[in-house]
């Protein structure tokens, strides 16, 4: 795994506000693909009891995996990158069709201090992606906001069935660090 | 187009369904869902008319909620192909109540034709069994789709992948609901679940 500046040096606790306003809307499936930023909560669901973290090969799968966790009665969360949101466009189309509650919480790149070219044209678009998919878009750029913003998010999406996605930005995360 | 040594598409689904009980089944987009509705109409038929690949994931979401349940994926192998790494998610969760039954002419019937990657290279079932999914198997019998079907109930003995080799004859088009939010909620009430 690499180091990430800023917040690297310390344990971030945001994870952590994440996964217990995850755990009070029961939410019960996690999909992800891996991202260091995630790798603190994805950690926490794995340890969960009433949790199930289930490693994607890639993001599209989940976005159909929750919607026959709802046929069958449960809620879930797709944790993912800002590099993933491209690969589901397609299957995004599900949510306005079948009416499933969907939150998904991506780890930005390609923003703020970031050194690897390639992840700026996906990162650049996240947002854009999500909105004209369907998708209201929340942002959390600082550990303070992150459990008001998750709340505000897990709410609308389970309760009003507003398909939601939550940026959580680099600048949160802090930038990963290639070189020294 | 036929081969004498083929499957009939209906005969299978009919026959997959026909003792059906609680089973969920998801009709993957294309001809799969035509036939699961060609079967006869049902509050716990999935019908797909898009979401191509996702088929599969669908079913794991339904089987990992509801683990007494049989869940039954019935889709065509260009969609499979599509998902191709949703075995390899499914192989790693095992969810003991989920089969998926793929039905393999070897084309995308509903584009005209056009030959898909298991008519010369592509074996799903090698695919299934090298991504964890142990109980894999090619199926050319009516006799072992019999056999299938009865094993679709078994919910602890999962995941199986069953590759159903049909001929490629398009048929009259039996055409299900196409209301998404219809079709799940449907599916909720027979669960026993309220609209939220």
């Amino acid at each position: 795994m690499h180091a990430r500046a800023d917040a690297a040096d310390t344990v971030p606790n945001w994870p952590d506000d994440i996964f217990a306003t995850l755990q009070r809307f029961d939410v019960r499936q996690v999909p992800y693909v891996p991202d260091a930023g995630h790798s603190k909560l994805i950690q926490r669901v794995l340890d969960s009891s009433t949790m199930r973290g289930i490693p994607l090969t890639t993001e599209e799968e989940g976005v159909a995996l929750l919607a026959g966790a709802w046929a069958g009665g449960q809620r879930g969360v797709l944790l993912m990158q800002s590099s993933g949101v491209g690969n589901c466009i397609n299957m995004l189309s599900l949510i306005s069709i079948l009416r499933f509650p969907f939150l998904t919480l991506v780890t930005m790149r390609g923003e703020w201090g970031e050194f690897n070219p390639w992840q700026v044209p996906m990162g650049s678009t996240t947002q854009g992606v999500f909105e004209l998919s369907g998708v209201q878009v929340l942002r959390a750029s600082s550990a303070a906001e992150v459990p008001a913003v998750l709340e505000a998010a897990a709410s609308q999406a389970y309760n009003a069935l507003t398909p939601t996605a939550v940026l959580l930005s680099q600048r949160l995360i802090g930038a990963k660090v290639f070189t020294k | 187009m036929s081969k004498a040594n083929l499957l009939d598409r209906r005969r299978v689904v009919s026959t997959l369904l026909a003792n059906r009980k609680d089973v969920v089944a998801i009709g993957g987009l294309g001809a799969s869902t035509n036939d699961m509705c060609a079967a006869g109409d049902h509050a716990r038929n999935f019908y797909l008319w898009g979401g191509m690949g996702g088929a599969a994931m669908i079913g794991l979401g339904l089987a990992l909620a509801q683990p007494k349940l049989p869940v039954l994926v019935i889709t065509g192998d260009g969609e499979m192909l599509m998902g191709l790494g949703s075995l390899a998610t499914i192989g790693l969760q095992k969810p003991a109540n989920l089969s998926i039954a793929v039905l393999d002419n070897e084309a995308y019937g509903e584009t005209g034709g056009q030959t898909s990657h298991t008519s010369a290279a592509a074996d799903l079932v090698g695919v299934a069994r090298a991504c964890g999914i142990k109980d894999s198997q090619s199926i050319s019998t009516m006799a072992e789709v019999e056999a299938f079907a009865k094993a679709v109930h078994d919910v602890s003995a999962g995941p199986r992948f069953a590759n159903v080799k049909i001929d490629s004859a398009n048929l009259e088009r039996i055409l299900p609901i196409r209301d998404g939010t219809y079709i799940v909620n449907r599916i909720r009430g027979d669960l026993g679940f309220q609209p939220i």
